[in-house]
């Protein structure tokens, strides 16, 4: 395979269009909600008699705004077509040459749209993500073609290292610092990780990815591969990720076969395999200490760092784990520069971030924006706000690890230092809008029960408190807890916070802690005056123990 | 091999380059308190009651498994990692069924010693009074669940010193539970070799020796009849 093979294959696809294509998004967001068979209603009108030769449809990834699906885009006319129904599927082919179709028609020239800028889900929603042709056509592993051929491996990890690219997992490591370690690692074994274990409650934005362009996600990972000296990767996708896992797993075969991935890739000799490992249920298994151990085949528990994964990973090797969006911004920071994705974004933060905005929003969906972008253009512009003319009340950023912004601080841009400042996180791009009825102890309460059942139950501050903090809130929202009980939370919260052993204790009482910051005097309208009397607790454990005398 | 000095509590010591800061506080008469460490073999760092300060960093780190560095200057006894250890055997104690008073292991146990350490005089948590199981099924041995802390030294002895990897874990968060084989009955558990390891490692009464539970021990009414006869009859016959 080499450059002229790759251009034959994308002239070939798109030789092969039809003028018209319709695109009927096949995400999970969309299949939900019928999307299948709107696509073969389409296809069905697409095939009957009396249609023009000229309209094909084509399954693609996530459209953007998912809260409105099914969606259905027509290029080159660039329509867009929202909730469209098996019965009115039909009527968007007939409305090709001119005419009103049944289906609504969405507005693209919205903030919702317009305000993205895609570098990550570029080709989302563009291509057939189930055929590499559709990739390379759109320019797929040209970048990997690049590095082979035109970098060294220094020259690859230096070029990440001055696009400023972060993690998109969440903490925001500096990507090019990660790469360099695991390359300054000695010769050897080295393995590359994507963490596509994304568990927050509400987060669907490295789902979509997997889904609308998988292929962007391996080329990454084997551009990672060069760069750090590695010759395997694997990905570690959740269970509850059927069908990203099942395009992840064609992509795999497909790009194997072409030999993008493999012995001697592009004639060169850099080898690179890639398998992946589909998760059994536990959201710890996103920590990555804990992901190596179920890569293993071991138990899912984190272990205490350092070592970090860089230096003993998997099987003790040098392992670089990234999470899929920051994969899947690799590719187009080769093609294009460094230095044109530091461009983007803010001083500390370059490029784009997606998010998925759920909640109580006009629009939800997948977007991605540059960071600097306010949260209020994000909740207001481009979310259109609370339906019915609500208000906003508070944004969760950052899922169970995160906080709740309240709507005076929506001014804040999005990035990683302004988001911490406010006891929040980036995090991996969950985005929650509450309106003013949400009750912020229910949402502290609800992070807190997640917690609990995902505790994997190692070390003690975070299988236990995370129980008895989950407690404390019942209790408040029960309006049984007094002043001291909501004393006793806070330290409770502190304790867990610094002694837990990984970042799933450790963040377990962000929630509260900034529901508490902002919104305390919900908390203390629940409280009960008076004294604790619960007979429970009263028993005397003292004698129980003091009984033992040191010898 | 060389070696580091560092600073412990104030003190300044010296420690080979491959010791934990647990064990170079231990050789020098500092005792970092620990439940799941175990020396022989390897630590996890899950109890987090060796927690210590460390200047320069933020985290708090785990004495069982940070090893030393030179300059370290470490803190093992701060007002805020006594709250800490406090507030995690709460959590312990509050966990399952710790009776104390009716434990096989009372005055000869871990997590006892800690509480009476840390000065722990209640509870303020709800207990969570989990029912649990008693496997009596062993022919020497037995585990109360009610009493186990997971500290999984019993894991860990069984495969690193046993070579036998009976025990393992099943469930999550409060919801494990130490497992033999494939969560079978300890007595049908075809790899145990019966070796006891388990039981020397166990911190609690957890894991007890059959015949040593209140119900198993032989009474000797004898020693009663031995001082009403004295009394009654001022005669002191054995």
């Amino acid at each position: 395979m080499e450059l002229d093979d790759l251009e034959k294959i994308g002239d070939r696809e798109r030789g092969s269009w039809k003028p018209c294509r319709i695109h009927c998004c096949q995400a999970t967001g969309c299949l939900l909600t019928g999307g299948d068979v709107v696509f073969r209603r389409l296809q069905e009108a697409v095939g009957a008699p009396g249609v023009a030769d000229g309209v094909q449809v084509v399954g693609v990834g996530c459209l953007g705004l998912c809260g409105r699906g099914p969606l259905v885009a027509v290029r080159p006319q660039d329509m867009l077509y929202e909730r469209v129904t098996p019965d009115n599927a039909a009527s968007i082919v007939e409305a090709i040459d001119g005419g009103q179709a049944a289906a609504a028609q969405c507005d693209t020239s919205q903030p919702f749209f317009a305000g993205q800028v895609k570098i990550a889900c570029e080709y989302c929603g563009r291509i057939d993500p189930e055929r590499i042709e559709a990739s390379i056509e759109a320019g797929g592993y040209r970048a990997l073609f690049r590095t082979l051929h035109e970098l060294s491996p220094d020259e690859t990890v230096a070029e990440i290292a001055r696009s400023g690219l972060r993690g998109r997992g969440g903490a925001g490591y500096p990507t090019g610092l990660k790469w360099a370690t695991v390359s300054k690692m000695p010769p050897g074994q080295k393995y590359v990780v994507c963490n596509a274990d994304e568990g927050d409650p509400g987060a669907f934005m490295d789902r979509s990815i997997m889904e609308g362009d998988p292929h962007r996600v391996l080329e990454g990972m084997a551009i990672a591969g060069y760069a750090v000296g590695a010759n395997q990767g694997y990905i570690y996708v959740r269970a509850e990720y059927p069908l990203a896992t099942d395009r992840l797993r064609k992509a795999i075969q497909q790009a194997s076969r072409l030999g993008l991935l493999g012995t001697g890739i592009f004639s060169s000799p850099f080898n690179f395999r890639i398998d992946i490992r589909v998760g059994a249920g536990a959201f710890v298994c996103g920590e990555e200490t804990a992901l190596l151990a179920s890569i293993e085949g071991r138990r899912g528990y984190p272990r205490p760092r350092p070592p970090y994964p860089a230096e003993k990973g998997l099987w003790d090797c040098p392992t670089l784990i990234n999470n899929v969006e920051t994969f899947a911004n690799v590719a187009p920071i080769i093609t294009r520069g460094g230095a044109w994705f530091a461009s983007i974004g803010t001083e500390k933060s370059k490029g784009t971030k997606t998010f998925s905005l759920t909640g109580d929003i006009v629009n939800a969906g997948l977007i991605e924006v540059p960071m600097g972008t306010s949260l209020r253009y994000i909740v207001d512009e481009m979310g259109g706000g609370v339906p019915g003319g609500g208000q906003v009340k508070a944004v969760q950023t950052g899922g169970p690890s995160g906080g709740c912004i309240p709507a005076e601080h929506l001014e804040t841009t999005v990035d990683y230092e302004s988001l911490q400042a406010l006891g929040s996180i980036m995090g991996s791009g969950g985005m929650i809008v509450m309106d003013q009825n949400a009750n912020m102890v229910d949402v502290a309460r609800f992070f807190m029960g997640f917690c609990k059942e995902e505790s994997c139950g190692e070390c003690v501050p975070c299988r236990v408190g995370t129980v008895q903090m989950h407690r404390l809130l019942c209790r408040v929202l029960e309006r049984q807890a007094t002043a001291d009980d909501l004393a006793l939370l806070e330290s409770l919260c502190r304790t867990v916070a610094d002694t837990s052993l990984c970042g799933l204790g450790q963040s377990a009482p962000n929630p509260t802690l900034s529901t508490l910051r902002y919104f305390r005097h919900e908390y203390e309208a629940l409280l009960r005056t008076g004294q604790r009397d619960d007979p429970q607790r009263s028993l005397p454990i003292v004698q129980l123990v003091t009984s033992r005398t040191k010898p | 091999m060389s070696v580091k000095t560092l600073t412990i509590d104030g003190v300044l010591v010296s420690a080979r380059a491959d010791e934990t800061v647990l064990q170079v506080g231990r050789h020098h008469g500092i005792d970092i308190p620990t439940l799941c460490q175990l020396d022989g073999v390897h630590s996890v760092g899950a109890c987090r009651l060796c927690l210590v300060e460390v200047a320069g960093s933020a985290k708090l780190q785990a004495a069982c498994i940070s090893p030393v560095s030179e300059g370290m200057v470490i803190q093992t006894d701060t007002p805020r990692l006594r709250e800490y250890r406090r507030t995690i055997v709460e959590l312990l104690f509050s966990e399952r069924n710790h009776i104390c008073a009716v434990c096989v292991a009372n005055r000869n146990c871990e997590l006892q010693d800690l509480a009476v350490r840390f000065g722990m005089d209640h509870v303020r948590f709800d207990y969570l009074s989990p029912q649990v199981e008693v496997d009596a099924s062993h022919e020497r041995f037995g585990i109360d669940h009610n009493r186990c802390i997971l500290c999984t030294r019993c894991v860990r002895v069984c495969d690193e010193l046993e070579g036998v990897h009976t025990w393992d874990l099943s469930g999550r968060g409060v919801h494990v539970r130490v497992i033999t084989d494939l969560n079978q009955p300890w007595g049908e558990s075809e790899t145990c070799t019966s070796c006891g390891k388990c039981f020397h490692a166990c911190p609690t009464g957890a894991i007890f020796q059959q015949g040593s539970t209140i119900a198993e021990i032989d009474r000797d009414r004898s020693r009663l009849q031995f001082i009403v006869t004295a009394r009654e009859k001022k005669q002191w016959l054995v």
